[in-house]
């Protein structure tokens, strides 16, 4: 089992498997997801953003030390706090917020909103909405990459909260029945909504689980962006070289609440300013800069790059357009619906205006 | 034209295309070395081998779901449901993740599967394992409903559902795997999704039916022609979408309509074409469009119970006196 406990600077050994040139490339990954989120905040504060709305904010290590494991080629899916996930793997800041500002120029052509959010051609499979719903698709991506033997590997987030889900108990046992390469993560950010996890499993050791499918388990600290990596490439070549799934559960904590209109009432102020004091950037950034693998002033002209891109893709996004009406019909099937006046499946079709 | 078994139709319909296509392949319970539970997938594991064929545990959710992930990363699936009263513990996957993936994702996936297996009711095999679940299938926008009622028919549209670039449900009726029917021997039998077939011309009233329930009418057809009522009968054969146009063509003729399922009538397949129906055609029509259906209960296992909750061509005479107002 991985080192649990939290240090001022990421672990020691996992910073120098990372080296100086991918852990910078961490921190901005983790920068930009960051300032991206409280851009996306304060959009949703002013009112151009609707819907339901979740924030990967303190839980960048998990999706930026994974994916920083993968090969292109590898496919990726998540549950609805899919931004962080998204800008990672092709989705550019204007494509995700303009997503969430329901335009037609998202990621999803305004069709998906904040939980659904995709880029098939780089492999990322969304942005799903029913907990633990998405866990047999990933399942099937890893089925389809041992069907036709193509070496890819498959790797499915989900939320500590999803794991009492029978979704998750029948898609682990055919992963391990059947050889599949996935690799199975638990973002164990201590709360499902407001329900912590001391109220919702009997046990708190989520990577046990692993054992009941005959598959390893591992936990790691998921607020040290280099421990998660070390762990996703384990468990990425045990998928790719000996076709074994694993199932891991990455210990972190998101700073915001559950979704935007949760102000979090279920936790006290002092266990937040605990977590905070292990904020993944925090680490990454002292662990460069004690190193001297980056100066402060690289450090702070990153942080404003990602400001700027988020700045940008709220800019770009509000003044995108909504998508055309004219194409309502499309996307549903194949073959887009034609509506006629006279069809009575549609009463009240509406010219555009 | 080859006489062969409703089972063996769609045997040969998979078997074709598993040979044409790579990319498709069969999964679900006991489909594999069990050679299927009601035989349809008999002798296709000896011929494509555990790759292709594949046997799952009793998990109808994952399995959907794997099927389904598959499919949006390009593989084509035939996800065999033991009996579609088992599929109710899949429905999740297939509402919120087959039909909607291409609107969620805005068009970025194709979700090229077919869920197919028994539906409705056998015989005496009580509630749990008589439903028909074609109608609420038939609500969710994004799947397409196919239910055959003859060999060559289930044959036709089996190949056409594998080929389609959206999900398929196709229903197939557990006590006609051994009815015998004639199959065309053309290469390539494929049926278009969305087309109903006229089955016999009339000019007095339109009966509308499917799959099983299609027996029933067409025995009432020809009860009622020796009665001087010249019946329409129309299969519908895709319940989603619906062959309006069909339809239309003989109610603009016959004036009168009945509509007959063995599902339950709140919300069926007979209130929808009832709405559009009159709706569309509302001057066409001399009578209310009628429904026959399955009593609103769940079905009872005692012979004449259930014989009493199920349609019969009795029901359908009935019914289409009724709208000829001839009682």
């Amino acid at each position: 089992m991985a080192k649990t406990e939290q240090a001022a600077t990421c672990d020691a050994e996992a910073t120098e498997q990372v080296g100086r040139e991918k852990l910078r490339g961490f921190l901005q990954q983790m920068q930009l997801i960051r300032r991206f989120e409280e851009r996306a905040a304060r959009e949703y504060a002013s009112g151009r953003i609707s819907g339901f709305c979740h924030l990967y904010i303190g839980q960048e290590g998990v999706a930026v030390g994974a994916l920083g494991a993968l090969e292109p080629r590898d496919h990726v899916i998540t549950a609805y706090r899919d931004h962080g996930h998204a800008l990672l793997r092709g989705c550019t800041p204007r494509a995700v917020m303009a997503e969430l500002m329901g335009k037609v120029t998202g990621a999803a052509r305004g069709r998906g909103g904040s939980m659904h959010m995709f880029n098939p051609e780089q492999r990322f499979h969304g942005g799903h909405g029913i907990v633990g719903g998405h866990i047999p698709l990933a399942t099937g991506f890893a089925f389809a990459s041992a069907y036709e033997q193509r070496g890819d590997v498959t790797l499915c987030f989900f939320g500590e909260g999803a794991m009492n889900q029978g979704a998750f108990y029948e898609s682990l046992n055919l992963a391990s029945l059947w050889n599949l390469p996935a690799v199975y993560v638990i973002e164990n950010n201590q709360y499902a909504m407001g329900t912590p996890l001391s109220r919702a499993s009997a046990i708190s050791d989520l990577a046990m689980k692993a054992t009941a499918f005959g598959m390893e388990g591992e936990v790691v600290d998921g607020m040290d962006v280099t421990l998660v990596n070390a762990c996703i490439a384990r468990a990425a070549k045990r998928a790719r070289e000996e076709h074994r799934p694993t199932l891991i559960e990455a210990r972190c904590y998101r700073f915001r609440g559950h979704s935007m209109s949760d102000p979090a009432k279920y936790r006290t102020k002092d266990e937040v300013d605990e977590r905070k004091a292990h904020d993944p950037i925090t680490l990454a950034t002292h662990t460069l800069l004690e190193r001297k693998w980056a100066s402060e002033d690289e450090v702070k002209g990153w942080d404003d790059e990602a400001k700027d891109a988020a700045a940008d893709a709220a800019e770009f996004a509000a003044d995108s357009p909504q998508p055309s009406l004219s194409d309502l019909g499309r996307y549903v099937y194949a073959e887009p619906l034609s509506w006629r006046l006279d069809d009575a499946m549609t009463p009240h079709v509406r010219e555009e205006g | 034209m080859a006489k062969l078994s409703f089972r063996e139709a769609l045997n040969q319909a998979m078997d074709e295309e598993m040979a044409r296509d790579e990319r498709v392949f069969l999964m679900g319970e006991e489909v594999g070395h069990y050679d299927g539970a009601y035989k349809v997938s008999q002798g296709l594991l000896a011929k494509y081998g555990e790759r292709r064929v594949v046997d799952t545990p009793i998990t109808e959710l994952s399995f959907a779901g794997v099927g389904i992930g598959a499919s949006m990363v390009g593989l084509r699936p035939i996800i065999e449901m033991m009996t579609f009263n088992f599929c109710i513990l899949a429905l999740d996957q297939i509402w919120n993740n087959a039909a909607k993936m291409r609107l969620m994702s805005g068009g970025q996936y194709n979700v090229p599967i077919v869920f197919r297996g028994p539906n409705g009711a056998a015989h005496m095999l009580s509630a749990q394992h008589s439903q028909a679940t074609e109608n609420w299938f038939c609500n969710v926008p994004g799947l397409k409903v196919v239910s055959p009622a003859t060999p060559g028919d289930g044959k036709g549209l089996l190949k056409a559902a594998i080929r389609d670039d959206d999900p398929v449900i196709f229903l197939e009726s557990e006590i006609m795997y051994n009815d015998v029917g004639e199959v065309p021997d053309a290469e390539d039998h494929v049926l278009a999704l969305g087309k109903a077939h006229v089955v016999r011309e009339g000019k007095d009233v339109t009966l509308i039916g499917y799959s099983h329930g299609l027996k029933a009418v067409v025995a009432a057809a020809e009860a009622l022609a020796k009665d001087g009522i010249d019946a329409e009968v129309i299969d519908l054969r895709t319940l989603r979408p619906l062959d309006m146009e069909t339809i239309a063509r003989s109610v603009r003729k016959t004036h009168r309509v009945v509509t007959v399922e063995e599902g339950w009538p709140f919300g069926g397949i007979g209130a929808e074409l009832a709405y559009r129906i009159q709706h569309a055609l509302f001057e066409y029509l001399d009578a209310p469009v009628t429904r026959v259906t399955q009593l609103d209960m769940p079905m009872p296992y005692a012979e004449n119970l259930e014989a009493a909750c199920l349609p019969n061509a009795r029901d359908v005479i009935a019914a289409a006196r009724a709208v000829s107002y001839r009682t």
